[in-house]
C-alpha cells in the first residue's frame, strides 16, 4: 500500500515508524521541517519530501497520482482539510484521512464527504483521549475500557483481588453469580504472562482480567473481580491544553474539577468557557498549591500537559500528597514500563490511543474497530464476517471450530444490531461483526487472513 | 473639534425636531382645542432655526468623528429640552414661568414624567398628547431615530447611536449597518406601541388615551393625560396591560427584534439580564406581598397585592405611574418600591436607572471576588449569557456605579439646598436622576411647588440619568477640547 503522510510531529511519525515496519507498506512523510524529516529518515525505511502538504506541487511529487492513502496529520486543521481536497480534486486518492482537532468541525459529520471536504476519516487525538479518559473516571476500578459496536459493549481490564467473589474460583462460577448477565472472560495476564482461559480456569487475586460484557452489565461483572472503590467525586486536572480543557468540559456537569494551568491567559479563557470549573493558575509540581487545594481529598488527579517529565513528576508528588488515584499521559514508550512499576496509577499513551483507530482505517478488509491493549502487547479488534459458508472460512461455522492463531479468543457477536456473547457452540452467521481479543499481535494479519473471502470455488 | 460639521448635524436634527410639532396640532385640530398658535410658533421658531443653522453649512461634509459625535448627543439634548419647552412656555393659560417650561419638556424627553402641571383634565388635547409625544420619541432616542431613517450620517451614525443607546456594551449589532440595528429596533419599539394602544382601546379607554398612555408606558416615561395618572381608570385589567408592557419597555428592544425575527422565546432565555431582571421583580414582589400581609388586615391584602404589584413595576422600570395617591403603605415601602427605581431596567431598553446588566455584573464580580479568598489562585471571569466579559468592562461598571452614586449624592445635597425638605429631596432626587418622576414627600406627585433653583437642579439630574452621566461629563474634560 502507498501511504503518504502530511505532518513529522508526533503523530506523523510513531504513525510512520508502525506503518513502515509492515513490509508491504511503501510510506512518504511530508513535512516543512527538513530536520525532523531527516531523522526520521535516519531510523525508517521511508521517503520524505519537504514542503508545504497542501501544496499540488508538493502532493504530487509526493506521488499522490498513485497513493492509495493520504493520511493528513500536521497540527493546523485547515491544512489537513486542504490537503485532502487537494489530493481528491487532482489525484482522486481513495482513502483521505485528516486529523481534526476543533470540535466544531466533528459535530458537523455532513460537511465530510467527496462533493465537500473529501475526508473519508476523521481522526482527533486529543478527543479520542479526552473519551478514553472519561471511560476510565466513569468505573473506577478499571485499568482499560474500549467501546465496541458503537459502544453497546465494552472491553475492560482490571485487576482482581480477594475480595471479590469469583476470585478463587473457576471462570463458569460466574454464570452461577450472575445467573442474568452473559460476560465472557477474554484474556488473563498473571504476574505479566497470558494464560489461555477457558471455563475451568481459576482466577487469582492480582491476575489482571479482560471481560467483555454488555455496557449495561459491566458494573455488575466488576463487582464480581473486586470490592468496588466509591465512585469518584473530586477531579483535579493538571495542563489547560485541548485534552485537559476538553475533559473538564466534558466532567464538569457530573464531577467537582479543578484544573491548573500554568499560563494565566489561557487559565482565564478556560474559566470563561467553562462554567463550574475552579481554574487555577501554577504549576502542578507546586506542592503548596496542591495543598493549598485539598489535594489529599481528590479522588483522581490527572496530569495532563504535553511535557512527559512534567506529568509523571506531578502525577508522583499528587501520590504522596494524598490523592486516591493518579494518572498522567505519557508520550515516550521508555517511560510507560518505568511508571508502571512506580506510584502511578494509569499511563496514558496517547499514541497507543490514536495509532489504534488510524491503522483501523487501513486494515484490509472490514476491520471496524482495533484497539491496542496493556501497551500495545495486545490487541482487541472488532471485525465483519463477509461471504458464505463456501468463499469464508469463517461464516457458517462453529466458533469451537475455527482455526484460531493461538492466544486468540472470540468475546462477542453483533448481528443486526444484537449483541451475542460467544460461546463453543455459537455459529457465526454472514455479516456479524465477530468481537476478537489477541494477546499477541503478531497475529493480527493471520486474523485478517482467515476473515478474507476467498473466490474461485468454481 | 469639527464645529462646522456639529452644527450642521445639529441643524438637521433641529428640523427633524421641528416636525414633530406637527401631530399636537393634528390632535389640537381635530378635537377642537381653542388655540393652537403655541405649535405653529414652536414649529416655525424650531424649523426655522435648524434651517438656518444647516443651510450656509450643508455642503460641509466630513466624516464624524468620536467626539465630534459626543458633543452633538449632549448639545442635542440640551436644545431639545429647550425648543421643546417653547409651545409649553406658549400656553398662555398655563401661567408656567420658563424653568417649570423646560423642566416640563426635559420630564418628557428623558422619558422621566415628573411634572409641574395640575389640572390636566382640563388642559387643551393639544397639549396633552404633545407631552406623550415627547415621552415616545425620548424613549428609545430622537438620534437612533434619526440614525436609522436618515442614512446621511455615515458611519458617524454609530457614535452617535453609541452615545444614545444605555448600558455598558453597546458594540453588539443585530445587523451589519448601524442604520439598519436602529431601524430594527424603532420597528420593534412601534409595534410595542401599537399592540399597547389597541389593549387599552379594548379595555375601555378612548383613542386619545389609549395612544396617550401606551406611548408613556412602552417608553416608560410616566406622563398621564390625568391628575390621577393610571389610578384615573379605576379599572385591574388596564393595570396588568400596562404591567406588562412596562416590562417589555424596561427589556432590551433587541431582545424582542430576536425574538420576533426567530419566532421563539429562547432569546429571552438565553440573556442573564433578563433573567435577572424577571427574578429581581419576582424577589422584590414577594417581599411587598409579605410585608403586606404581615402589617395589614386580612381586608386590605388584595387591593395591596395589586397596588404592590403595579407600583413596583411602574417604579422598577422607571415609569413612575401612580394609582392612588396618599394611602398610609407599610413605613418602609414607599421608599422601598422608590428605591428600586435605582436598580432600573435592562441596557438598551428604555427604562432609566442603573441597569440590572450593571448590577448583576458587579454581583458576579462580587461573588468571584468571595471565591478568590477561598482559592487565591484561581482565575475567576465574569460571565454573562455564557460569555466571559473583559475586566475593562467591568472596570467601567464599577467607575460608573460610583459616579452614579457621587451624582446621586450631590443632587440630593443641592435639591436640599434649593429648598426641599430631606424626605423630599431624596426622593426628587431619585426620581430625576432615574428618570422614574415621582418623588416623596412635597414632590411626590407634582414639582409645581418647587422653587425654581429645585428645577434647574432636576432638569441637569434628568438629563445626566438619560445620558448615563458619562456622555456629559466628557465634555468637562479639558482633553476633549484639545486637538
Amino acid at each position: 500500500m502507498k501511504i503518504i503522510i502530511l505532518g513529522a510531529g508526533q503523530v506523523g511519525s510513531s504513525l510512520a515508524t508502525v506503518l513502515s515496519h509492515e513490509t508491504r507498506n511503501s510510506v512518504t512523510v511530508v513535512d516543512t521541517d527538513a530536520s525532523a524529516l531527516s531523522r526520521l529518515q535516519e531510523r525508517l525505511d521511508i521517503r520524505t519530501v519537504q514542503g508545504y502538504g497542501a501544496q499540488p506541487s508538493v502532493l504530487g511529487e509526493a506521488g499522490a497520482a498513485d497513493a492509495d492513502v493520504l493520511i493528513a496529520v500536521t497540527s493546523a486543521d485547515d491544512t489537513n482539510m486542504l490537503a485532502c481536497e487537494v489530493a481528491w480534486v487532482l489525484y482522486r486518492t481513495p482513502t483521505k484521512i485528516a486529523r481534526i482537532r476543533v470540535s466544531d468541525f466533528l459535530d458537523h459529520p455532513a460537511l465530510f464527504d467527496n462533493n465537500a471536504i473529501p475526508v473519508d476519516y476523521m481522526i482527533s487525538p486529543e478527543r479520542l483521549i479526552k473519551d478514553y479518559i472519561v471511560r476510565l473516571i466513569e468505573y473506577p476500578d478499571a485499568l482499560q475500557v474500549r467501546d465496541f459496536a458503537d459502544g453497546k459493549l465494552r472491553l475492560i481490564g482490571m485487576r482482581a483481588d480477594a475480595d471479590g467473589p469469583l476470585v478463587g474460583q473457576p471462570i463458569h462460577y460466574l454464570a452461577a453469580l450472575l445467573p442474568d448477565v452473559e460476560a465472557r472472560v477474554a484474556a488473563i495476564f498473571r504476574r505479566d504472562t497470558p494464560l489461555h482461559p477457558d471455563g475451568a480456569t481459576v482466577i487469582e487475586a492480582d491476575d489482571e482480567v479482560f471481560f467483555l460484557a454488555r455496557t449495561e452489565d459491566i458494573r455488575k461483572v466488576m463487582s464480581v473481580m473486586r470490592r468496588l472503590d466509591r465512585p469518584y467525586r473530586r477531579i483535579m486536572i493538571a495542563g489547560g491544553g485541548n485534552i485537559g480543557g476538553g475533559l473538564a468540559a466534558a466532567l464538569e456537569s457530573r464531577f467537582q474539577v479543578k484544573l491548573i494551568s500554568n499560563n494565566p491567559e489561557k487559565a482565564r479563557k478556560l474559566s470563561a468557557d467553562l462554567d463550574h470549573t475552579i481554574v487555577l493558575t501554577g504549576s502542578a509540581t507546586d506542592s503548596e498549591l496542591l495543598i493549598e487545594e485539598n489535594i489529599e481529598d481528590m479522588d483522581v488527579f490527572l496530569a495532563l500537559t504535553n511535557d512527559d517529565e512534567d506529568n509523571i513528576l506531578a502525577a508522583m508528588l499528587a501520590k504522596r500528597l494524598g490523592a486516591r488515584k493518579v494518572m498522567c499521559i505519557v508520550n515516550r514508550s521508555e517511560y510507560v514500563d518505568l511508571i508502571h512499576m512506580g506510584t502511578i496509577d494509569i499511563a496514558l499513551s496517547p499514541h497507543n490511543i490514536t495509532i489504534g483507530s488510524l491503522i483501523t482505517r487501513l486494515r484490509r478488509g472490514d476491520v471496524v474497530s482495533v484497539h491496542s491493549l496493556r501497551r500495545g502487547a495486545a490487541e482487541a479488534m472488532e471485525i465483519i464476517a463477509r461471504g458464505d459458508a463456501n468463499t469464508s472460512q469463517v461464516v457458517g461455522r462453529r466458533v469451537d471450530a475455527l482455526k484460531l492463531p493461538p492466544g486468540t479468543t472470540i468475546g462477542a457477536l453483533l448481528r443486526e444490531g444484537r449483541v451475542l456473547i460467544a460461546h463453543n457452540n455459537t455459529v457465526i452467521e454472514a455479516d456479524d461483526h465477530v468481537i476478537l481479543f489477541l494477546t499477541d499481535k503478531r497475529h493480527v494479519r493471520d486474523i485478517e487472513q482467515l476473515f478474507t473471502v476467498r473466490f474461485g470455488f468454481f | 473639534m469639527q464645529f462646522i460639521v456639529v452644527f450642521r448635524v445639529l441643524g438637521l436634527l433641529l428640523m427633524v425636531f421641528g416636525l414633530t410639532f406637527i401631530p399636537p396640532w393634528l390632535v389640537g385640530l381635530m378635537m377642537g382645542d381653542a388655540d393652537l398658535r403655541p405649535f405653529e410658533y414652536s414649529f416655525l421658531i424650531t424649523f426655522v432655526l435648524g434651517l438656518l443653522i444647516w443651510l450656509p453649512l450643508r455642503k460641509y461634509r466630513r466624516e464624524l468623528k468620536l467626539r465630534d459625535g459626543l458633543l452633538i448627543v449632549v448639545l442635542f439634548w440640551v436644545v431639545l429640552g429647550l425648543m421643546g419647552a417653547v409651545p409649553i412656555y406658549l400656553q398662555t393659560e398655563l401661567h408656567v414661568s420658563f424653568s417649570q417650561a423646560v423642566f416640563e419638556s426635559v420630564s418628557g424627553i428623558t422619558t422621566t414624567g415628573s411634572t409641574v402641571l395640575v389640572g390636566l383634565d382640563t388642559l387643551p388635547k393639544s397639549l396633552l398628547f404633545y407631552r406623550q409625544q415627547l415621552q415616545w420619541l425620548g424613549g428609545l432616542g430622537i438620534i437612533v431615530l434619526v440614525v436609522a431613517f436618515m442614512p446621511l450620517l455615515g458611519v458617524g451614525g454609530m457614535q452617535l447611536y453609541k452615545s444614545e443607546i444605555s448600558g455598558p456594551m453597546k458594540d453588539e449589532r443585530l445587523s451589519g449597518r448601524i442604520s439598519e440595528t436602529a431601524k430594527a429596533l424603532w420597528l420593534v419599539y412601534v409595534g410595542l406601541t401599537i399592540v399597547c394602544t389597541l389593549a387599552f382601546k379594548l379595555e375601555g379607554m378612548s383613542w386619545f388615551d389609549a395612544v396617550g398612555h401606551a406611548f408613556a408606558t412602552i417608553s416608560t416615561g410616566g406622563f398621564s393625560t390625568h391628575d390621577d395618572s393610571l389610578g384615573y381608570f379605576h379599572s385591574f385589567p388596564i393595570e396588568l396591560t400596562t404591567v406588562v408592557f412596562m416590562i417589555l419597555g424596561a427589556t432590551p428592544m433587541a431582545l424582542h427584534y430576536l425574538v420576533l425575527r426567530h419566532a421563539s422565546f429562547r432569546a429571552y432565555g438565553k440573556s442573564s439580564e433578563f433573567k435577572f431582571f424577571l427574578l429581581i421583580l419576582a424577589l422584590f414582589f414577594g417581599l411587598i406581598v409579605l410585608t403586606v400581609i404581615l402589617s395589614r388586615p386580612a381586608t386590605e391584602w388584595l387591593w395591596g397585592v395589586r397596588w404592590g404589584l403595579f407600583t413596583l413595576v411602574s417604579m422598577i422600570t422607571t415609569t413612575g405611574f401612580t394609582l392612588t395617591g396618599s394611602t398610609p403603605w407599610p413605613v418602609f415601602l414607599p421608599v422601598f418600591i422608590l428605591a428600586t427605581a435605582l436598580i432600573g431596567g435592562c441596557a438598551g431598553s428604555t427604562a432609566g436607572g442603573l441597569k440590572n446588566v450593571r448590577l448583576l455584573l458587579l454581583t458576579r464580580q462580587g461573588l468571584n471576588e468571595l471565591r478568590k479568598l477561598v482559592h487565591p489562585h484561581a482565575e475567576f471571569v465574569v460571565k454573562l449569557s455564557g460569555r466571559g466579559i473583559s475586566p475593562t468592562v467591568i472596570s467601567a461598571v464599577w467607575a460608573f456605579f460610583a459616579a452614579y452614586v457621587f451624582v446621586f449624592v450631590v443632587i440630593f445635597f443641592l435639591m436640599m439646598a434649593t429648598g426641599l425638605d430631606v424626605v423630599s429631596a431624596f426622593g426628587g432626587a431619585i426620581g430625576t436622576l432615574t428618570s422614574a418622576g415621582p418623588g416623596l414627600g412635597s414632590v411626590a406627585t407634582t414639582f409645581s411647588q418647587a422653587s425654581t433653583g429645585t428645577l434647574w437642579v432636576g432638569t441637569i439630574s434628568m438629563l445626566l440619568g438619560r445620558l448615563e452621566i458619562f456622555t456629559v461629563f466628557v465634555l468637562f474634560l479639558p482633553m476633549f477640547w484639545r486637538r
